[in-house]
């Protein structure tokens, strides 16, 4: 019951959504379509499992007096709160105007960008204190790279203006993106292709257990 | 150059304001990490949190789930026919009640003894999501990308010829590389050497890119600085 | 060099931080060009029969603004000119409250006459990804029973006659991620032969250069870059265009970094080699 019915399952809903990219009757096709709206069902299910969560284990934390547990008393209010505003709104709670949409607007909006705006001043550090080219290889790929740096933005049109067209950096930007780059990235693709197909293969027949994760 | 900060008497200009100030707590991190930050940080996931729960209730649990088996327990079936199962492609009344059921499972992964029974709704969405992508890899990403390797290598002129023997050379190296069924001697180490020097150009493309994706981040956050919060307006 | 070899990484914060805001508050108007990629997008969408109703899922968040929202301006504002309908949906959970605020932005300014439900309506999200896409193929409306206001979608003028991707002669897809344009190639453009184009964050835009040369995707828009040339084949200055100033002294900026950190890691190896 454990890891077979699961199993079992696995391979019914693969073997199905498999059959319906080749066979559009109706008796595969509804089907199919009846388990795709279970995937977007289930889905949310999952977002909605993971919210509860984060609540459990920070209420755990906070209970325990881990270090750090006043922090975590904000994100649980911060998470209630968004829940009961949003729940009280209802259906459009994200409408111009709403508390949600304020919440969303200048809470999540701005510290969600500000958050991986900060990766641009640690690619400069990192550019500067850790990219050691050693090799052939490294040094190929460092060439690449301020060639295609460079020439995506427009002070090397201006510094380039002089060179015939073949030779500038945006050209040589353009060549590299559209030759080599492409035919690695190409090879990679198609490798992953592969991959992905063989993996899904493997997991829909069983052979691939690891998402049963742990006890019998 | 003229400067009007957003106003602090409407409920928009508020927000601005408390926007930018959530801004600067987490800047601050650059200095060093304090408790600005870190507030701000955990202020960030509880509003995360929180807004993933009620935006997929109210935008897929409702809509896609409740209201349809609240019109199948009254009785109506799907396009005009009657019953609670009565069903037809897209709409599926009372047979939502199985992923309601598998939802609910989900949680049993809170409770230690009978956690089991989530791997059940897992098993479904493993295999939906296994056959959906090995169908969709094999069509989009194997068969469309062989097609399209097969080009002439002469084109007419001599400069798009050379791209496209540098192309299918860079192409046949690059997956060379990636064959690790006989060891990498000979022909097949000599074209897997050229692959890597091909796949090394890719990378430091993809670097290049990678740099002007974050900095224009920054470049984000300073313009809504600059121009939502101080109105600096050019 | 012993001074770079020891230098504190703040110190390059605060050059990248000045080198960023200086050139947004004092212009350089550095002279932009339009790429193949970005001149192949316009075409596609230009091809596209005034007044069809075109699907858009702007699959993005927050995170991804600077790259993904003037693309999303120019596009709509470039469909809206050729008084095409539009039907928007958005895969990321972080995104519906964005691209509702950006499309309202653009309409309620500049198109006024158009009317929600008529000449556009956003679907909102869907959590599901690819079963997302799928479920479309089958049937938008029975996927989207409600809009993002939670409007019932089957009462919409504007979603009368659209019963799956055959309904629209393109996909415009803005997205900065997963979900998104390799998913919609692999799971709507190489099963329902969907004509699309594409605009992605520029750390995603490399990857998808084989999909262009194999014309999977028609066109392509990469970053803030490809924003700033969409702008001005458009003859627009958005936002892109007033920011790739700062994107080429921060670039020239991180190149130097990579020159300088080998110089120094090279000196320091001679001295240690003596």
């Amino acid at each position: 019951m454990k890891r077979e019915v699961p199993l079992f399952i696995t391979a019914a809903a693969g073997l199905l959504i498999i059959l319906s990219f080749f066979v559009p009757h109706q008796i595969v096709s509804v089907p199919a379509d009846f388990l795709q709206q279970t995937a977007l069902i289930l889905r949310a299910f999952g977002f909605v499992l993971g919210g509860v969560n984060v609540l459990l284990v920070n209420f755990d934390a906070i209970y325990k007096r881990q270090p750090g547990w006043i922090y975590k008393v904000v994100l649980v209010a911060s998470l209630i709160a968004t829940v009961v505003i949003g729940a009280v709104e209802g259906r459009g709670f994200l409408n111009p105007g709403t508390r949600s949409k304020w919440i969303y607007d200048n809470l999540y909006a701005n510290m969600s960008a500000t958050m991986f705006a900060l990766l641009a001043f640690f690619i400069a550090s990192a550019a500067f204190r850790a990219f050691r080219i050693r090799t052939l290889e490294a040094g190929l790929l460092a060439v690449a790279a301020i060639i295609v740096m460079l020439g995506r933005v427009p002070l090397s049109n201006l510094l380039t203006a002089w060179l015939p067209e073949w030779a500038r950096l945006q050209a040589l930007q353009e060549w590299i993106l559209n030759v080599p780059q492409n035919a690695s990235k190409r090879a990679i693709l198609m490798g992953a292709a592969l991959g992905v197909m063989a993996t899904g293969l493997r997991v829909i027949l069983g052979i691939e257990r690891t998402y049963l994760s742990g006890e019998e | 150059m003229s400067f009007h900060p957003a106003a602090l008497n409407t409920a928009y200009g508020v927000g601005i304001w408390v926007g930018a100030l959530l801004t600067f707590c987490v800047f601050s991190f650059l200095y060093k990490d304090n408790p600005f930050y870190k507030f701000a940080e955990h202020l960030f996931v509880g509003v995360s949190a929180g807004y993933y729960i009620i935006l997929n209730f109210w935008t897929v649990i409702y809509p896609n789930l409740m209201e349809p088996l609240g019109k199948a327990f009254a009785g109506k079936g799907a396009g005009e026919q009657a019953g609670m199962f009565a069903a037809q492609l897209g709409d599926y009344r009372g047979w939502l009640l199985i992923p309601a059921f598998l939802g609910l499972l989900l949680f049993t992964r809170l409770f230690g003894r009978i956690g089991w029974l989530s791997r059940w709704p897992l098993a479904v969405l493993v295999g939906i999501y296994a056959g959906l992508q090995t169908t969709g890899f094999a069509q989009g990403d194997l068969v469309a990308q062989i097609g399209a390797s097969l080009q002439p290598l002469w084109t007419g002129k001599l400069g798009s010829s050379l791209n496209a023997i540098v192309f299918t050379i860079g192409l046949v190296t690059s997956l060379l590389f990636f064959f690790f069924s006989r060891e990498h001697k000979g022909a097949l180490g000599a074209a897997s050497r050229i692959g890597i020097m091909f796949l090394m150009v890719g990378f430091g493309a993809g670097y290049g890119y990678t740099v002007m994706s974050r900095v224009s981040l920054l470049i984000g956050r300073f313009q809504f600085l600059l121009e939502d919060w101080l109105g600096i307006v050019r | 060099m012993t001074f770079l070899e020891k230098l504190d990484r703040r110190w390059i914060f605060l050059a990248v931080g000045l080198l960023v805001l200086l050139p947004l508050l004092f212009p350089l108007a550095l002279p932009l060009f339009v790429t193949p990629p970005v001149a192949a997008f316009v075409k596609a969408v230009d091809s596209i029969p005034d007044g069809s109703k075109v699907l858009m899922s702007c699959d993005y968040d927050p995170a991804s603004i600077p790259e993904m929202v003037p693309m999303t301006r120019t596009a709509l504002r470039h469909l809206l000119d050729k008084r095409c309908k539009l039907v928007i949906t958005v895969l990321w959970t972080g995104g519906p409250g964005l691209v509702d605020r950006v499309v309202r932005q653009i309409i309620e300014k500049e198109y006024p006459d158009r009317k929600y439900g008529v000449d556009f309506v956003n679907l909102g999200y869907k959590a599901g990804d690819e079963a997302v896409m799928l479920a479309m193929g089958q049937g938008i409306v029975n996927t989207f029973p409600r809009d993002y206001q939670g409007n019932d979608t089957r009462s919409m003028p504007i979603m009368n006659g659209v019963r799956d991707y055959s309904s629209f002669p393109m996909l415009v897809n803005i997205s900065a991620g997963y979900p998104g344009t390799k998913e919609w190639v692999q799971q709507v453009q190489a099963r329902f032969h969907l004509p699309m184009v594409a605009g992605v964050t520029a750390v995603s835009a490399p990857e998808y250069y084989p999909y262009l040369q194999s014309h999977q995707l028609l066109g392509l828009l990469g970053g803030m870059a490809g924003a700033a040339e969409y702008e001005k084949a458009r003859n627009e200055k958005g936002s892109a265009t007033r920011g790739m100033d700062a994107q080429s002294l921060a670039h020239y900026f991180v190149a130097l970094c990579i020159l300088l950190g080998n110089l120094v890691q090279w000196t320091k190896s001679r001295r240690t080699v003596a």
